[in-house]
């Protein structure tokens, strides 16, 4: 006699649980021709949390997020925004997607474009016109509402663009490469529409090949390349995982380019925008690799001892720079 | 230096097909079109319909029509065409439904030879009591009727020769004093020989094929008088052809170029932006034939009223004619720009395929000439276009004052077309729709 109301209490507690999950990829796969875009790429999203998703140009980053809101249809794995697959109405609503392109109509001003994409959310009325109100204020562009988009300076068209996609007050922000091309002051501001957008509790997937921007604004990072997550998890816990206690150390020396390739070799390092890198196991190896270069006549500029960190992480598990 | 800066712009062209078909496609097919209708490069004759009502039922009368049907540029008609291969054959056209039929156009010009006509079929130096041939015209056309005036009388001359004859004999008989029995009884004999030859030369001149310049349908032996029954109060003919024909030849490049907003979106990534929120792509894309449907049908309105207030046209007492033909109009030319815009993958792709149909549609459709001055190969051609459909619509609202009920015809072909465009338009758009 208790056994349907067990079946539907765990199904409530399933459902809830599911519910709780505001994104979950699943081995998701999308191929185009010969080439894997993503390759079995999982990964969970929590509200409130902002998790960084951080490769080079053609990782992969644009095509995942492309498959989470549904404008692309991954050949394997499945999406699902609280529970509803990608692309249905119900993941519709909840996902908020701001894409790397400026993706506006220059001939409308700020607030024709927002009230444009309210209503294509279905918004109306009171509730379109508080939205508006509220979008243009968290971009910080009240001030030029009726500016037509194509004459917005660069950084102002980001945060337009930004504004666009949150228009309908998504639980989900998908955010690729919000900060392209825009000024320090620009970025410091949209990293301010961010830290605000976490702080309403959203969960927001971000992005970028910027290691810096990743390390001030995500709890998590996964780091993906061609196609795959290579690595995920906290950013301290990333770079632990990968480096335990090690530290790196980055030396400048004056000398023939042959004897500094030869002296780098001997160290197991490698050259780093014109400086050599090496990780130790502890800080007294230092003396030790600077004995060696005095001895084969190589000439100190600078030395420098640091924590490693992501782009570290990138460069020690794909032998490439995040911005290759 | 000047040969790579060649050799550049040619390896930049060769690679430009919409640059290539302007250069070299659209020109070769407007010079083939132009040349098919003025320059007599194609295999149908222009003919000119014309139908016949023989009220006299006289010899002379029949001499008359025998001759008209040899004329190798004119159609003779002397009744409706039946309605299938099968049916009955229609009865004859009356001098009602002749003029019944130029109104509707079904043909530009009717004769009615009068009862009476075979007493007095000809006459001489503007005789008052020569019966009459009716030619009703339609005023729009301006080449037909002075063409039928002309052949009647060249037919008068070479098929009624034994009626000129004894129309001599009477004047004689009447004016110099008479025949005396036996002249009188070799003129009939000559008379009768005369008939007979005339019946075996017209025999031969049609085997021949054999045409004649016509003369002047006024002065001549047959006495025609002319009525227009179809823009006779009118301001000026051509008015309403014009504003119909050009109007619709703009709107196919508005309803073009406005549907190429599709494709700056989906260059922008704002088409997947919208598309990622409630909006479908059969909501967006029948949202876009809805605007570029209105933004067309303001267009054309735009055009009459300053035809009605700088050329005379009279609109306000054709509104509900104007009102279905221009929506029905709009609705087909905004599905075909649709259509075109899905097609293209870039802008210039569009603008240099919409310049290539919609000049050749235009064209072949009548935006740029008549089309009942056409042959009739081209004639028929017309009717594969949008332009040829939606000009036939507007002359009958604005030409023929026809109600709205006869303008089905026009109605289902464009509603019919613009449903198809926009059915083929959204299958191609599921390119833009998943990767």
């Amino acid at each position: 006699m208790n056994l349907p109301s067990t079946t539907t209490s765990s199904t409530q507690i399933s459902t809830k649980l599911v519910e709780s999950i505001p994104l979950e990829v699943v081995s998701l796969v999308k191929r185009f021709g010969d080439l894997t875009a993503v390759d079995g790429v999982s990964l969970e999203l929590r509200a409130g949390e902002c998790l960084g998703l951080l490769g080079p140009n053609g990782a992969g980053k644009s095509t995942l997020i492309r498959a989470i809101v549904g404008r692309v249809i991954a050949d394997e794995g499945r999406v699902a925004v609280f529970g509803a697959p990608a692309g249905s109405l119900e993941a519709r609503a909840a996902l908020g997607w701001v894409p790397q392109e400026l993706a506006l109509y220059p001939r409308l001003s700020c607030k024709e474009n927002l009230a444009a994409f309210g209503r294509y959310h279905g918004l109306a009325s009171g509730k379109l016109k508080e939205s508006v109100a509220w979008c243009l204020d968290w971009a910080a562009l009240a001030d030029r509402a009726g500016e037509l988009e194509k004459n917005l300076s660069g950084g102002m068209k980001r945060r337009l663009n930004m504004a666009a996609g949150i228009i309908h007050r998504p639980r989900v922000v998908l955010m690729d490469e919000p900060t392209v091309g825009v000024d320090p002051q620009s970025r410091n501001r949209i990293f301010e529409m961010i830290e605000a957008l976490r702080r309403d509790g959203a969960a927001i997937i971000y992005t970028t090949h910027y290691m810096e921007e990743a390390e001030r604004l995500c709890d998590r990072v996964a780091i993906i390349d061609h196609g795959r997550i290579i690595a995920q998890g906290a950013h301290d816990d990333l770079v632990r995982s990968v480096f335990a206690s090690r530290s790196q150390v980055m030396a400048r020396l004056a000398g023939p380019a042959g004897e500094i390739g030869a002296w780098v070799e001997r160290h197991a390092g490698r050259m780093v925008d014109g400086a050599a890198e090496f990780t130790i196991e502890h800080p007294t190896q230092i003396a030790g690799l600077l004995d060696d270069a005095a001895k084969s006549g190589l000439e100190l500029v600078d030395v420098t001892l640091r924590r490693p960190n992501l782009e570290s992480v990138f460069l020690h598990l794909t032998g490439r720079e995040l911005r290759d | 230096m000047i040969f790579p800066i060649v050799r550049t712009a040619l390896i930049g062209l060769r690679r430009d097909r919409a640059a290539l078909a302007l250069s070299f496609i659209l020109p070769i097919s407007f010079f083939s079109i132009f040349a098919t209708i003025f320059g007599g490069v194609h295999d149908s004759t222009p003919k000119i319909n014309v139908i016949v009502v023989d009220e006299d039922r006289s010899r002379a009368s029949a001499d008359l029509m025998r001759g008209l049907g040899r004329e190798d540029s004119l159609v003779i008609r002397t009744r409706p065409s039946p309605k299938s291969k099968t049916a009955a054959p229609e009865p004859e056209y009356t001098a009602a439904t002749a003029e019944a039929a130029v109104k509707a156009g079904d043909a530009p010009v009717a004769l009615v030879i009068p009862k009476g006509f075979g007493q007095n079929p000809i006459s001489f130096g503007g005789d008052s009591t020569a019966p009459e041939i009716q030619l009703l015209n339609d005023s729009s056309d301006q080449i037909a009727p002075q063409m039928v005036a002309g052949l009647l009388q060249k037919v008068g001359m070479t098929s009624l020769g034994p009626a000129m004859a004894e129309e001599g004999m009477k004047y004689t008989d009447q004016y110099i004093g008479g025949f005396t029995p036996e002249q009188r009884q070799r003129m009939e004999s000559n008379l009768d020989w005369l008939r007979k030859h005339e019946n075996e030369s017209a025999a031969s001149t049609s085997a021949a094929g054999h045409t004649a310049a016509g003369a002047s349908g006024s002065g001549g032996p047959i006495a025609v008088k002319f009525r227009a029954v179809v823009g006779q109060d009118k301001r000026s003919p051509m008015i309403s052809f014009y504003a119909a024909g050009i109007g619709v030849m703009f709107l196919l490049f508005t309803a073009t170029n406005s549907a190429g907003a599709l494709l700056e979106e989906a260059e922008s990534g704002t088409l997947d932006r919208v598309l990622s929120s409630r909006v479908t792509m059969t909501m967006l894309l029948a949202g876009k034939l809805a605007f570029n449907t209105l933004l067309a049908f303001t267009q054309l309105a735009v055009m009459f009223l300053w035809a009605w207030a700088v050329f005379k046209l009279d609109l306000f007492t054709h509104i509900p004619g104007f009102l279905t033909m221009g929506l029905c109009s709009a609705f087909a030319v905004a599905a075909f720009g649709m259509l075109l815009a899905s097609i293209c993958h870039t802008r210039a792709q569009l603008g240099a395929l919409s310049t290539l149909l919609i000049l050749t549609m235009s064209a072949i459709g009548g935006s740029m000439f008549p089309r009942f001055l056409m042959p009739a190969a081209m004639q028929k051609a017309g009717l594969f276009t949008i332009n040829g459909w939606a000009i036939d619509g507007f002359i009958k609202v604005f030409w023929r004052d026809l109600p709205v009920k006869d303008l089905w015809p026009q109605v289902g072909v464009l509603l019919g077309v613009g449903v198809v465009l926009f059915v083929i338009a959204r299958r191609v758009a599921r390119r833009w729709e998943f990767a």
